[in-house]
């Protein structure tokens, strides 16, 4: 009776396309990111009700994706691909300013960031390209490739959000080298982005000039632009191995701290539980990149290897970036820590790319290999 | 499709993958592993420094400001302590639109514009969430009144605030001083010991024994929001209370001196010439210091200081005047010292005095003239023509030294700051201030305390005390000891060691005392009215200041001439004439002659000083 349950439940998950472990993983991280928030928001009901909803709005996401079979997102690809751009192109011309920038799209009933569907298309778009040809990509598809990654990369780029602009690249760019891009090509693209930069330089705004400069030194402005990195590295230091305990950060209570509940939440989160709070969260991370990638060794054909490696490698590049801005690695580039950052769009962009994951590994063919 | 495309090659493409993921994987790894070195090189290797950082930003160190010590009189009469008071304020961070809030508070409180004001040029200094008052000193009617209306007016507040008080108000107030807001000026010389203090003391004891009396500033250490808003206390330096001060000062004999000048102008000192102890100090008219503890509203401030009665001024430490006759027994001394007469040396007065060879004419009050007197006469009647040649044999050298022993020309070095020189004129003065030689006839005016010569009556009550005391110099003062608080052990602030004028003669001293004693008590003597029927039988001189015009700084008002151009009386005085126990300086402006209105006071002040000592 016993193994015939276990494996009515097995069935019963299978048929909801669901993979447990990553399923874990994400809903563990979501707890994390609400008793974290509960404590950045300062105990704020009406904060925690909305994540919770969107929270809730993500995972339900992800299992209406993970109930479509990889053939159809094959399918609808360079569609989906296409019609992002026309939404970008919109944007520039008609877009809604927010916050300095024009991102926002206003379709009368809903607002919303097409530059959030990029980052599930472009590495969609690229994988459906590259999987129709032998691998690994000749000089002349890897060029194709990367014009499909910059022509979204370089409008999103101009709205000005270099953070999604990075973002997106870097997906695009993982689907090249899980494809067997060969890595000279790589290191030559490297060498070629450290003697631009000087040339990037004078492409920035002067906002994003502000933040390398407050990165490579912050005491410059204490009480300017690099306030916000001084503050979270004092909340993250004075955290400590052990954290001053949830709720009892003093740099995130009293308000010292800038940007608490949304891009800056991780220093409230080493604040208040120290190093030790911080290896179970980066733990939880692993786990959920190693498990999304070895999903994708799994897959049955290239493009949805393909998709599953690049959209897995696209939610660690969000944990990385975020992290290494918060604690002074890197400069800020303005991207949220996914799952545990108050505020929905980029939480329901990666679960979506979860729910795709799913969806591959749960429509394999069920052959013994 | 081109035919050169390759044939894709399945397995070959799976294992080119898997290998990519396991780079992918590895990479991703290694760089959460940088992470967890960054965090362990902010956590644990710099922990100390950012906790430092951390405690820097949230916790604040909030000065608490000491209780301001008392004054005492000698008996124990409390002349300055601290009340309660409430008062208005604001937290300017908490209220939405400030000028609208106060524009509303004004329609139930009472607030002036100088309160509006001095509000928002506290506020330029204060930090932010630090409530500011807008009005001290509510009365219960206005609380109430406040208390009713007070949910309307979130951000704004009744504070109870310990307030300086004088609970006998205008009295001693030239001694005791008051305190009154730290000026911008006042604050750059200020220390952190004056971090939570608003008041410091403007003139007077409260002025001299500011050190004594403020005490040390207190520490609390307050954890902050980034906002600057105090949310807990975490710790406290509780501030040390300053120490009381007790005065010299008798109240009673105080208020005997304000009473009797009554509504006159002018200034009384009384000191004990056994020791110095300054008993009474008066300068009338003079106000109410409590005025400006909460901050003197411009109209209240502007009528005292415009007023013809000037009842700001201490006279008694700052008046300067010609001493008059009130001299004669000082220049009498130095006659007798210097070998020029003796006290029973005699000199013809015909009413008039004249230098040789010069026609001016130096004229006795008497005009008849006294006929012959000895010093004892000369001194008991006040003959101008005895002191006219007195001065002249002496010279203007030997009288300027001599007089200079007493004090005069000098600061007395009164605990108390406001005090002034008056002059001591002298060849060399006179050369370097007119640019001028010195005349024989300045000399000769000089005898009788006219001419350039100027005194306060501090002065002049500590020459008497020192002629008293039969040349024991005290340094006069106010304050005695101080204490602290819940401590029964007073220290003496200023124990006395005298300087002494010695005599080659000590007989000199009781040949001019007894001069004086018949300047009261004998026939003929110019203060005899108010020597009949005193308890005791005291010493006195009395003396007549001539006011030559009128000052600069007065209006011409046809009303007032008559009154103000009248002579300043003077009289000084000690009592009793053997073991003298109170030495006093008395002037009245403008109150005609020493003898009808300076003398009274005198004799007022003995014997209520005399009867309450119980000799």
């Amino acid at each position: 009776m016993r193994w015939a349950d276990r494996r009515g439940s097995r069935v019963f998950v299978r048929g909801m396309h669901l993979d447990i472990p990553l399923l874990i993983g994400l809903a563990l991280l979501a707890i994390v990111g609400m008793v974290t928030l509960y404590s950045a928001s300062g105990q704020n009901m009406d904060v925690m009700i909305q994540q919770g909803l969107r929270i809730l709005l993500a995972f339900t996401v992800m299992f209406v994706l993970a109930q479509i079979p990889p053939h159809h997102v094959e399918y609808w690809a360079p569609w989906a691909y296409a019609g992002g751009v026309v939404l970008l192109l919109a944007v520039a011309l008609f877009g809604e300013v927010g916050k300095g920038a024009q991102r926002w799209l206003d379709l009368g009933f809903v607002r919303f960031q097409p530059s959030e569907i990029m980052k599930i298309a472009v590495p969609v778009m690229v994988a459906w390209y590259l999987s129709e040809r032998a691998l690994p990509p000749s000089k002349t598809q890897l060029l194709i490739a990367l014009l499909i990654i910059a022509v979204p990369a370089v409008l999103i780029a101009r709205q000005p959000d270099l953070g999604t602009a990075i973002l997106i690249g870097g997906a695009g760019i993982f689907v090249l080298l899980l494809a067997g891009l060969h890595w000279k090509y790589f290191f030559m693209a490297a060498a070629a982005a450290a003697a631009c930069a000087p040339l990037l330089w004078y492409a920035m705004h002067d906002y994003q000039r502000q933040r390398v400069m407050s990165f490579l030194d912050p005491e410059s402005n204490p009480l300017g632009s690099g306030y916000h990195i001084i503050q979270a590295k004092i909340a993250i230091g004075s955290g400590g191995i052990y954290g001053k305990g949830w709720m009892n950060g003093t740099q995130s209570q009293l308000e010292f701290l800038p940007e608490r509940s949304t891009d800056f939440i991780f220093a409230v989160f080493s604040e208040e539980f120290g190093l030790i709070g911080l290896i179970v969260l980066l733990s939880l991370c692993a786990f959920i990149v190693i498990r999304g990638l070895y999903i994708a060794t799994q897959a049955h054909d290239t493009f949805t290897r393909l998709v599953a490696g690049s959209l897995v490698l696209t939610f660690f590049v969000y944990t990385f970036v975020n992290i290494g801005m918060v604690s002074g690695m890197m400069p800020v580039v303005g991207l949220p820590l996914p799952l545990i950052s108050y505020g929905g769009t980029a939480m329901v962009t990666v679960m979506a790319g979860f729910g795709i994951v799913m969806s591959i590994h749960t429509h394999r063919k069920l052959l013994p290999s | 499709m081109p035919a050169r495309q390759p044939i894709k090659d399945h397995i070959r493409e799976s294992r080119l993958f898997n290998e990519r993921a396991a780079w992918a994987a590895i990479i991703s790894l290694v760089l959460l592993g940088c992470i967890a070195a960054r965090m362990v090189y902010l956590q644990v290797i710099n922990y100390q420094h950012f906790t430092t950082l951390s405690d820097g930003n949230r916790i604040s160190l909030v000065p608490v400001e000491p209780t301001r010590g008392l004054v005492y009189d000698r008996n124990g009469v409390l002349l300055a302590h601290n009340i309660p008071s409430f008062s208005l304020e604001i937290i300017p961070e908490k209220v939405g639109n400030l000028d609208q809030t106060i524009a509303r508070l004004r329609e139930i409180i009472t607030i002036s514009d100088e309160d509006v004001q001095r509000f928002y040029r506290q506020r330029r200094h204060k930090r932010s969430f630090v409530s500011i008052p807008l009005r001290f000193n509510l009365n219960d009617e206005e609380m109430a009144r406040f208390a009713v209306e007070r949910h309307h007016f979130p951000g704004v507040e009744t504070e109870a605030r310990a307030l300086r008080h004088y609970p006998l108000g205008k009295l001693a107030v030239h001694a005791v001083g008051y305190v009154g807001r730290i000026s911008e000026e006042e604050l750059r010389h200020l220390d952190e010991n004056y971090a939570a203090t608003d008041f410091i003391g403007k003139t007077g004891i409260e002025r001299s024994y500011e050190n004594v009396l403020h005490g040390k500033v207190g520490y609390k250490q307050v954890e902050t929001n980034a906002l600057g808003r105090s949310l807990r206390e975490l710790s406290r330096i509780p501030p040390t209370p300053g120490e009381n001060v007790h005065l010299t000062l008798d109240v009673d004999l105080q208020r005997v001196a304000e009473e009797t000048l009554g509504d006159r102008r002018g200034a009384v000192v009384a000191i004990d010439p056994r020791n110095g102890d300054v008993l009474a100090l008066a300068s009338m008219p003079g106000y109410d210091p409590n005025l400006f503890v909460a901050g003197i509203d411009q109209s209240t401030y502007n009528s005292l200081q415009n007023s013809p009665d000037n009842p700001l001024f201490n006279r008694a430490l700052r008046g300067q005047y010609p001493p008059g006759s009130t001299i004669k027994p000082f220049v009498g001394l130095a006659g007798l010292e210097n070998d020029r007469i003796r006290i029973n040396s005699t000199s013809y007065c015909p009413g008039w005095f004249s230098l040789e060879g010069d026609s001016h004419r130096y004229r006795d009050w008497k005009h008849q003239g006294h006929g012959t007197m000895n010093l004892e006469d000369a001194i008991a009647q006040s003959c101008d023509v005895y002191f006219y040649e007195l001065a002249l044999t002496l010279g203007i050298d030997r009288i300027h030294d001599y007089l200079h022993l007493f004090g005069f020309g000098d600061l007395t070095g009164i605990d108390l700051h406001e005090e002034r020189a008056g002059l001591l004129p002298s060849r060399e003065w006179k050369r370097a201030r007119h640019k001028q030689p010195w005349y024989l006839g300045e000399t000769v005016i000089t005898g009788i305390g006219q001419g350039y010569m100027l005194a306060t009556p501090i002065q002049l009550a500590h020459a008497v005390a020192t002629l008293a005391s039969r040349g024991k110099v005290y340094q006069p003062h106010l304050a005695q000891s101080v204490d602290l608080p819940g401590d029964s052990t007073l220290q003496d602030v200023a124990p006395p060691i005298p300087r002494a004028i010695t005599m080659h003669d000590p007989q000199n001293w009781e040949d001019v005392a007894e001069a004086m004693r018949k300047v009261v008590h004998g026939q003929g003597g110019t203060a005899n009215a108010a020597g009949r029927g005193a308890l005791v039988q005291f010493a006195g001189k009395t003396g007549t200041a001539q006011v030559f015009g009128i000052r600069q700084d007065q209006r011409y008002v046809e009303k007032d001439i008559s009154e103000r151009l009248r002579d300043h009386a003077l009289f000084i005085a000690f009592a009793p004439v053997e073991d003298p126990q109170i030495a006093i300086a008395i002037i009245v402006e403008n109150g005609g002659s020493g003898s009808g209105t300076a003398a009274p006071v005198a004799r007022r002040l003995i014997d209520h000083y005399l009867a309450k000592t119980g000799s």
